[in-house]
């Protein structure tokens, strides 16, 4: 037993080798060469000049880019506290539900993502639009007298973020939530605690690793999603995803777009650090 | 009735279609230890959280210090109970998991620190104020927990099988200690267990509880001695339980009856042709001596059962029906299988535990 212990702490085993091939390959390998990209220079026309420069950087400082940064983290932050406090109620009362219900609830959650996203985000157009289902109704009941402008806007933006996100902010949150022994809040009340005070004080820092997971997992490709900014935001809400999109696809600077994409990355490592630093919350440990 | 610390008045609760309580009714003194004993799911954990108000009856009342308290919060009531799985917070050291309780009282931080280090000397657990549940061992855990519900000086204590997780030793070591520490404080403890040693061990009173009725309430000598009910005699020691009809009284008193091809003799009242269950504990039953009690049966001595310190053994009487008796028998002095003896006790251990007339 002895040897086997110290040969496995050795050598590696065999089944991980598929998980350090998908690594290098999907991980490791396209950061190390978005990573070289960022350093290299636009070539005038197509592709890129082998020649080391930090002119992309530099241009990151614009103040257009700059503005695009704060829009970009404004809704990664404002989707995370929304999806958060929509959220959490909604786990928090699901995993209440006897176990039948549960499960016919989380149905209802996940089913939507069973079709194209793109087709969803579609439905909220339609439902959002200047002749689109709201405004009919609001019409019709006499509500408004002229349509409201929902659609195109930080606003809009803002509710399909939320929308897309939800479910991977509701199903951490429930999996926490589900996971509580329920006896320690109800020691909570048997000692005293009214039900808000029992809340606050055993079943709210109990889930918190289920919040954080769930903060980061909205969080993180908020900043980046770039299509929902593109249809909602009708062009006029300018995302970092939609910035890396363009410098890639239309403007074709390549070094441009991977600055921005280191960038982002950074920045988004430095806030979950920061937030990690200040809360000294451990559940985090796993993803920094 | 002064001095009545808890009454629950003809209590029920169901869950779905199942009938949890079907109206317990229940008085508890104050000081006293009172166990409710019984087997899993017979409604004793329910009548625990219906006094600590983490359940509320379908019908009937709680009093509390003579308060009706039934739709009470659990936060409202001086009721304290200690879980069956400690339900320490798990992100809260020793310190605050039995601070908690005071802080919600408001009481000044240097009296929440003095009360937490005088209930930590008495379950002594000074110094552990750091550590976290999760580096305590299960004895320590459940210092914690006593300790926790014990600060608020609780009018009653409610134990849900507090000592069940722990290992055989420490429980005996732990029973010890409770009693102590309850008799020392004068808090009452209503105590849940379905260890039928603990319950006659430390209790002042025992109720036994049976598929959501209280079968039986007494001191642990009348439980045990002179069970009420079938099911108590069963459920506490082990017991010969049988039925036998009257056919009349002795010149002192005592019930005649016949049994197993034979006569018996009982204590008690009933009327020529009635059928009795009766139940006799397995220790006072005796073979192969000298005819005490005017009475006796035959038998065969059939099997041994060694149990350590007890000797059980089978008995097969006339017809066919068996007897099993318990008593010292650990040596080499046992009665050979096969051997003829006769059989008697005393007519006052025949307990009657169920009555019926004859058809």
């Amino acid at each position: 037993m002895k040897h086997r212990r110290l040969s496995r702490k050795k050598g590696l085993s065999p089944a991980v080798v598929p998980m350090y091939l998908w690594t290098i390959l999907f991980v490791a390998i396209p950061l190390i060469y978005i990573l070289g990209m960022s350093f290299l220079k636009k070539a005038e026309t197509w592709g890129v000049v082998m020649e080391f420069s930090l002119e992309s950087y530099q241009g990151i400082f614009n103040p257009t880019y700059l503005k695009v940064f704060g829009q970009s983290l404004l809704i990664a932050f404002l989707t995370t506290c929304i999806t958060l406090l929509l959220g959490y109620p909604f786990a928090y009362f699901t995993a209440k539900l006897p176990k039948k219900w549960r499960s016919i609830v989380l149905l209802l959650l996940i089913v939507p993502f069973w079709t194209n996203s793109l087709v969803r985000i579609y439905g909220w157009i339609i439902l959002l639009q200047g002749n689109g289902v709201i405004n009919s109704v609001l019409l019709s009941l006499g509500i408004v007298d002229a349509p409201l402008k929902m659609l195109y806007s930080f606003g809009s933006v803002l509710v399909g973020m939320v929308y897309a996100l939800m479910p991977f902010m509701v199903l951490t949150i429930y999996n926490s939530v589900e996971k509580l022994d329920w006896s320690v809040v109800e020691a909570a009340r048997d000692l005293g605690a009214g039900k808000w005070r029992a809340f606050l004080t055993t079943t709210l820092p109990l889930t918190m690793p289920g919040i954080m997971a769930g903060c980061v997992l909205v969080f993180v490709p908020s900043v980046g999603l770039f299509f929902i900014s593109d249809l909602m935001g009708g062009g006029k809400i300018m995302l970092l995803g939609n910035l890396i999109k363009n410098e890639l696809l239309s403007a074709h600077n390549w070094p441009m777009g991977a600055a921005l994409s280191m960038v982002m990355m950074a920045v988004t490592l430095l806030l979950l650090y920061l937030y990690k630093r200040v809360s000294g919350e451990k559940s985090l440990e796993g993803l920094l | 009735m002064t001095d009545s610390i808890l009454a629950l008045n003809q209590v029920t609760k169901h869950f779905g279609t199942v009938e949890a309580l079907k109206g317990i009714s229940l008085d508890v003194k104050k000081g006293e230890f009172l166990t409710l004993l019984g087997p899993s799911g017979c409604g004793k954990t329910t009548t625990l959280r219906i006094i600590a108000g983490l359940e509320v009856p379908d019908s009937g009342t709680v009093l509390l210090q003579g308060k009706n308290v039934t739709f009470w919060e659990p936060n409202k009531r001086n009721v304290n109970t200690v879980f069956q799985n400690y339900a320490l917070f798990p992100h809260m050291d020793v310190f605050h998991n039995i601070a908690y309780g005071l802080k919600l009282k408001k009481e000044k931080k240097p009296i929440i620190k003095q009360k937490v280090q005088e209930i930590l000397d008495l379950v002594q657990l000074s110094g552990y104020e750091k550590r976290m549940p999760s580096h305590l061992s299960g004895g320590q855990k459940q210092r914690v927990a006593i300790a926790r519900a014990l600060v608020n000086n609780p009018d009653i204590l409610l134990l849900d099988e507090p000592l069940g997780a722990l290992d055989l030793q420490l429980r005996r070591q732990m029973q010890v200690e409770l009693k102590k520490l309850q008799q020392h404080l004068g808090i009452t403890f209503i105590y849940i267990t379905h260890d039928q040693e603990e319950a006659l061990n430390m209790s002042d009173r025992v109720g036994i509880m049976n598929a959501g009725a209280l079968e039986q309430l007494g001191t642990p000598d009348d439980v045990y001695e002179r069970p009420a009910t079938p099911f108590a005699a069963r459920f506490i020691g082990l017991s010969n339980i049988f039925d036998s009809v009257v056919e009349g009284k002795d010149s002192s008193g005592n019930l005649i009856l016949s049994y197993a091809g034979g006569t018996i003799k009982a204590q008690g009242e009933a009327s020529v042709g009635d059928i009795l269950t009766l139940s006799v504990r397995t220790e006072r039953v005796l073979y192969g001596q000298e005819d005490r009690f005017g009475f006796s049966l035959q038998g065969v001595v059939k099997s041994h059962h060694y149990t350590g310190g007890l000797l059980r053994t089978v008995l097969q009487l006339g017809n066919g029906e068996e007897l099993t008796v318990s008593g010292m028998g650990g040596g080499d002095n046992r009665i050979p299988t096969g051997t003829r003896v006769s059989i008697q006790w005393d007519p006052a251990c025949s307990v009657i535990v169920e009555r019926r007339r004859r058809p």
